[in-house]
């Protein structure tokens, strides 16, 4: 679920942190930069894994400090698809499944992906997996806080860089801004045998 | 700011967990000088990904992917993320590869994913909770498949 990405920045280090050493400057500056950011396409970046290569630094007019074009390498959360992954359960809602993995929260179960048959517990807020046997149905309840095993069946990166002011409607409507929209969103399913809390595998 | 390369080599569970600790050791001895500020994401990642990695067996410690023996004879080492879901998750039953394994059923024969388990426990040390389990999985085996 982790990935290493190559990347080629500029990074900036301020002339009072000229009396360090370089590469530990730019490793915090960039660490500072993308730990826990999305970048668009390539997934949730966690920490700096390596540089690879620093070209030459220089010191433009005006600017006191120091531009150093560095090769790094970054490790970044980002699934393939159909990996297998366990999670918590955050929640339910009528959208689905919602799962959680401590450090990155935008993962949705659809409920057409859920076992089948299943259904929406509107008293409780909770999805139902209505598991048939011989006896009859059993309902299997997924409870917050449950742990759950998923496959990726989709991502989706949305680009949440701000716009500029488009029109005069924009400055009117500025009260009640739009939800706020998840850069990254990972789709689940676990409409296979083996998949689902982890409870339902393990024991009887 | 350029990505060159999004996909350069896939890390272990196990391998980031190890940068992470390493990071934060690193950091804590270099002590909390002036120019460490800034640096509420990377604690916040660093925090939140070693909570979520102690709940799973791969911080038990596991050697790297190329070095698990075993694992070329099940026709596996040529499917990199096949391995590496294995090294993740240490499957303790046959259903749990049945996932990992694409097209396993014709792949693998029953003993060959026998097999396949018993070279995963027996190489990767299992977690604390997993051991627990272990006793319980017999039995569970056989009501594994509801479908």
């Amino acid at each position: 679920m982790f990935v290493l990405v190559e990347m080629v920045d500029t990074v900036r280090i301020p002339p009072w942190q000229f009396e360090r050493k370089l590469n530990d400057s730019i490793a915090e500056e960039l660490n500072k930069k993308l730990a826990n950011k999305v970048v668009y396409n390539v997934g949730l970046c966690i920490c700096l894994f390596d540089i690879t290569k620093l070209e030459d630094a220089y010191v433009f007019p005006g600017d006191g400090a120091s531009h150093t074009k560095v090769h790094f390498r970054y490790v970044v959360f980002h699934p393939f698809l159909d990996e297998i992954l366990i999670g918590k359960i955050k929640g339910c809602s009528p959208e689905g499944v919602h799962v959680s993995l401590g450090f990155f929260d935008d993962i949705l179960i659809p409920p057409e992906s859920l076992q089948q048959p299943a259904k929406f517990d509107e008293a409780e807020q909770v999805w139902v997996w209505e598991y048939e046997t011989e006896e009859g149905a059993h309902d299997l309840y997924m409870d917050t806080g449950e742990e759950i095993r998923f496959r990726v069946v989709d991502e989706s990166f949305v680009d949440t860089s701000p716009t500029g002011p488009s029109s005069a409607e924009a400055t009117s409507s500025s009260e009640e801004l739009p939800k706020k929209e998840a850069p990254y969103t990972l789709m689940g399913s676990i409409s296979e045998p083996g998949l689902g809390l982890l409870s339902w595998w393990t024991s009887s | 700011m350029e990505v060159k390369d999004a996909n350069s080599a896939l890390l272990s569970n196990y391998e980031v967990f190890q940068l992470l600790t390493d990071l934060k050791e690193q950091r804590k001895e270099s002590g909390k000088n002036k120019h460490s500020s800034g640096q509420q994401n990377l604690n916040t990642i660093t925090y939140e990904f070693v909570k979520f990695i102690s709940q799973t067996p791969c911080r038990a410690g596991s050697p790297m992917q190329d070095s698990i023996p075993g694992l070329q004879d099940h026709d596996l080492s040529r499917r990199q993320a096949e391995k590496l879901q294995l090294l993740n998750h240490r499957p303790m039953t046959a259903v749990e590869i049945q996932l990992m394994v694409e097209e396993s059923e014709e792949r693998l024969t029953e003993e060959q994913i026998e097999a396949l388990l018993h070279t995963v426990t027996s190489i990767l040390p299992a977690g604390p909770e997993a051991e627990q389990k272990k006793n319980t999985d017999d039995v569970a085996m056989d009501e594994e498949d509801p479908a």
